[in-house]
């Protein structure tokens, strides 16, 4: 990371940014700047990554024993719900669109702002407003039904806060279709001129993508969620069987949208390793238009292989082979990117800062997750496997692996440009290293546990006392996690308050975002940029040689960082 | 705690090839996530920046690349894929002999009729070496039977049946679990499954039966009983009649339905006819039938099955629908109507 040198007048009168402009309440709550909203979600989203990590701990401790530690049944079952409906709703989904997207799909096509500036703006308190239902249910009794929300148990059965919680989903739901329809729109009409869709950046193919699926899946589970409320609140049979329903119509609705809301977790942060890879080893993402189109791949045939989910919940055999194969065949695209991330960094000049730190941690923990879903997606071995703790291990290592190591590595990426602040080197490192070797130790354990025969979403497992040692070692492992998740929260905290000043580019990367000042004014450029070149104009070798020429002499493998750095 | 156990035993003919492709899987898995892993690695090392190596000729593309790393995945994907689907037809498809045994699963228990009239709460007894059949139904919400050490796996669902079949082959005791989260007491909803010897296996059906002698009655014995209970021979007698069609030889018989179309009748279907028969009336008669929803259990309902299986096979008879339907109004099962001319047994 390279900290702002003599090179600018840097000690005059502080710039005019989107930060400082105005400090009034009133400036932030009814901004339309997407930079502002970005930082609203930040916060609001991070806040509810808190609780949802408070909830998995607590799971984790009653894990250690075979009859639990501290909870009742009842307790634990909401629990393990908040966790759930916290973690994909409030935090996964929204984490790298509504943040990242949010601050950089305009910075990066050369706009000014988002399309519809207050839509943007309603999609966050749509948001909160979906917050408040989900902390209303949380607050009067909690809910036990796990995310899921499978009928008839949700919507006949369970004495819980379901219509609350629904509410808060529903809400959620509607905030990332706003969000959607905002990054199509934009990413259509704005770009700056000369930014030809071949010339955008990876993470705005990536941010495109994932609105198509926002908009096309994210109502029908707003509907089916509706549905359930109107069993629940009407009796009118439309899930149960006693009032003339099927209860299986639900879990076919149900993953019709949440097998893609996957992609919406992941493709965001795909996008973000792009960006990463291409910067820190100094070349164009290899294979452009593969990494490009398996994004649209993935999000077409993510709609059809939401069957996998239900395999053994008496989906016909012909049907189940159906979903199987086509599971199987949307793992390549997956496999594309990583075969491609993996050839940009041949020949490259590669730095290992804290941002690559996390994209190789990105590239570990998301091939053991995506390898592991070709056990889920065929059907013989998902028999065994379906609802048992191989289940939560592999989509821990595709949702928290691919999505969070995409989603940290990102905001330590752009954290200069959001706030115009350089953070700790050391600690960035140290905090990518503890979360990659945490999340190992939390989720491997987990995926024997599973082939062992431990269901999920037990809470006693005294049947199966031979299990306990391998919870115990997750357990211990998500206590390494946690450290790691948490450090960030403090160092960059001190940076935003103390870090030293960024400047416009301290990764000297490419890309329009990073022409502009660092936090960028409330307009992001002064003039209006023009386009010129390809992506990622970056040339290692170019770049290598032009090092030497500056140090003949024998030189260090890199630099000394600066203070702070 | 102490061991650490790696794998689940393998109590049923299913888990040996279950392991197999579930360690051709694992092998792939490690192998890619090593490769990949590796040369992310070195590639990270040698090319760090600085480092004196030739950088020359890096390309931004390269077809004949791309083309192997889409193909080859692709392949190695799809045999996975057909060998797992061969062994999941196999899974799916039970013998024509397996022995049957019923399933009913509720918040937060299993309970298990063996035909012959032995019932047992989370536990089951099978023999070594049989092929067992079970057919499952839920009475509330959805659970998901599951024998980690068989390798078996099937949701139960309110509404309608599904089935696992599985050939013990090893004589213990294994773990009987619910899988699918069904309320407070989903992590105590389970038991044991205790595979015997044949001979131990017969001489446990006749103690348990005595032990519960009241209970002693066969499945179909209790079904007949229902049967009479309420009257059901009363309008379905051994041939059809205008009051409801003959139940003889039902099973297998395809049904056709006053809207047009036709069902195959298995046990989903015999089910829906006897608990809410008016949702899909057989051809040519009113819904006249009482609907037993909410009166017959579904413990009932698969003993009434039973007895519906042994009446006998239908009397080959010309397709007609009764002459005379039934005057207006008369829904009333009570109303006394004319006997159509069908021989009594
Ligand atoms: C009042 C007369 C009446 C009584 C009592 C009655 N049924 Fe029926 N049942 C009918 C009629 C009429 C039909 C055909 C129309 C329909 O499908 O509902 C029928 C259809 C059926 C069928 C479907 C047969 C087919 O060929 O599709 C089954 C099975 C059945 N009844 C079982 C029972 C059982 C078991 C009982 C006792 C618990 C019972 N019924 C009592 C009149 C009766
Ligand atoms: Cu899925
Ligand atoms: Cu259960």
């Amino acid at each position: 990371m390279k900290e702002e040198t003599n090179s600018m007048p840097a000690h005059d009168a502080p710039q005019v940014n989107y930060l400082n402009w105005s400090h009034t309440v009133k400036s932030w709550l009814l901004t339309g700047d997407h930079k502002r909203i970005a930082m609203l979600y930040l916060i609001s989203v991070s806040a509810f990554f808190l609780v949802g990590s408070a909830a998995a701990g607590l799971i984790r401790l009653e894990l250690t024993s075979p009859r639990g530690v501290l909870l009742e049944n009842e307790t634990y079952n909401k629990i393990f719900t908040m966790h759930g409906v916290v973690m994909v709703f409030f935090f996964l989904i929204p984490a790298i669109p509504a943040i990242l997207g949010n601050f950089l799909v305009p910075l990066m096509i050369g706009a000014r702002d988002l399309a519809f500036p207050r839509l943007n703006l309603l999609s966050w308190y749509v948001y909160m407003a979906g917050g408040v239902c989900a902390v209303i249910a949380m607050m009067t009794g909690g809910v036990d039904t796990g995310w899921t929300f499978y009928t008839p148990y949700s919507s006949m059965y369970s004495k819980s806060q379901v219509v609350w919680a629904i509410c808060g989903a529903f809400f959620a739901g509607f905030s990332s279709i706003f969000t959607g329809i905002n990054f199509i729109v934009t990413i259509h009409k704005m770009r700056a001129p000369g930014l030809t869709w071949f010339r955008l950046p990876l993470f705005v193919w990536a941010q495109y993508a994932t609105s198509v699926i926002m908009i096309l899946g994210t109502p029908v589970i707003a509907i089916t969620l509706l549905l359930v409320v109107v069993e629940r609140t009407l009796h009118i049979g439309i899930f149960d069987p006693k009032l003339g329903g099927d209860p299986v119509l639900f879990q076919h609705l149900f993953w019709f949208y949440s097998h893609p809301a996957v992609y919406i977790m992941i493709l965001p942060s795909m996008g973000v390793i792009s960006e990463l890879m291409a910067c820190f080893s100094r070349k164009r993402v290899f294979g452009y238009s593969f990494v490009a189109f398996s994004s649209l791949a993935i999000a077409a045939l993510g709609f059809l292989v939401w069957g996998h989910h239900m395999f053994v919940s008496s989906q016909s055999m012909y049907q189940g082979m159906v979903f199987s194969i086509i599971s199987t065949v949307v793992a390549v695209p997956s496999a594309i990117k990583v075969f491609n991330w993996t050839a940009t960094m041949y020949k490259g000049s590669i730095r290992l800062e804290t941002p690559m730190y996390y994209a190789l941690g990105f590239l570990g923990l998301f091939l053991i997750g995506g390898l592991t879903g070709l056990y889920l997606s065929s059907m013989a071995t998902d028999i065994h496997l379906h609802d048992t703790y191989f289940v939560v291990a592999h989509f821990h290592y595709v949702m928290v692996g691919g999505t969070i190591m995409g989603y940290l590595g990102g905001l330590h990426f752009w954290w200069p440009k959001m706030t115009g602040r350089l953070y700790s080197e050391f600690w960035g490192r140290l905090s990518a290293i503890l979360v990659f070797l945490g999340f190992n130790a939390t989720f491997m354990p987990q995926f024997v546990v599973g082939y062992l025969g431990m269901p999920r979403r037990y809470h006693y497992y005294y049947l199966m006392p031979e299990f306990q040692i391998w919870h115990v070692l997750s357990s211990f492992g998500s206590i390494l996690l946690a450290v790691g998740f948490m450090l960030p929260a403090f160092y960059l905290t001190w940076s935003y308050l103390k870090g030293p000043k960024a400047g416009p580019n301290p990764w000297n990367a490419t890309g329009l975002e990073w022409t502009t000042q660092s936090p960028p004014m409330s307009h992001n450029f002064d003039e209006p940029p023009i386009v010129t070149e390809e992506a990622y104009a970056y040339d290692a070798e170019a770049e290598e040689a032009e090092d030497i020429e500056e140090a003949p002499a024998a030189k260090p493998a890199h630099a000394p960082k600066p203070a702070g750095g | 705690m102490g061991n650490f156990p790696l794998m689940p035993e393998q109590a049923s003919t299913f888990a040996g090839p279950y392991d197999v492709l579930f360690l051709v899987t694992t092998i792939l898995t490690v192998v890619f996530t090593g490769l990949v892993s590796a040369l992310v690695v070195f590639f990270a090392l040698r090319y760090r920046k600085g480092n004196k190596v030739n950088r020359k000729g890096a390309h931004d593309e390269h077809l004949p690349l791309e083309l192997t790393w889409t193909i080859l995945p692709l392949i190695l994907g799809l045999v996975i894929f057909f060998w797992a689907a061969a062994l999941f037809t196999h899974m799916r498809s039970a013998p024509k002999d397996a022995m049957e045994i019923y399933v009913i699963g509720k918040q937060w228990m299993w309970h298990i009729q063996h035909p012959d009239g032995v019932r047992e709460n989370n536990e089951l007894h099978v023999p070594l070496g049989k092929p067992v059949k079970l057919i499952m139904i839920s009475q509330d919400v959805l659970h998901s039977f599951f024998i980690p050490q068989f390798r078996v796996k099937q949701d139960v669902i309110p509404g309608r049946y599904t089935t696992l079949w599985f050939e013990p082959s090893k004589v213990g005791r294994y773990n009987l679990l619910c899988a699918e989260y069904c309320g407070t007491q989903h992590s105590e909803m389970g038991g044991f499954v205790e595979v015997m010897e044949q001979a131990e296996y017969q001489k446990w059906l006749a103690s348990k039966g005595a032990r519960n002698f009241d209970q002693k009655l066969t499945m179909e014995k209790a079904g007949e009983a229902i049967y009479k209970q309420y009257n059901c021979a009363g309008c379905h007698e051994a041939n059809d009649s205008i009051r409801g069609p003959s139940l003889a030889g039902l099973f297998g018989k395809v049904v056709a339905l006053e809207k047009g179309d036709s069902v195959t009748a298995d046990n989903s279907y015999v089910r829906e006819a006897i608990l809410s028969p008016n949702d899909r009336l057989t051809k040519g008669y009113i819904a006249s039938m009482p609907t037993y929803k909410g009166q017959i259990t579904e413990e009932q309902t698969l003993q009434l099955m039973a007895h519906i299986k042994t009446l006998g096979v239908a009397q080959p008879k010309p397709t007609m629908a009764p002459a005379v339907s039934p005057p207006a109004g008369s829904t009333d099962p009570s109303v006394p109507d004319v006997r159509p001319t069908g021989t009594p047994e």
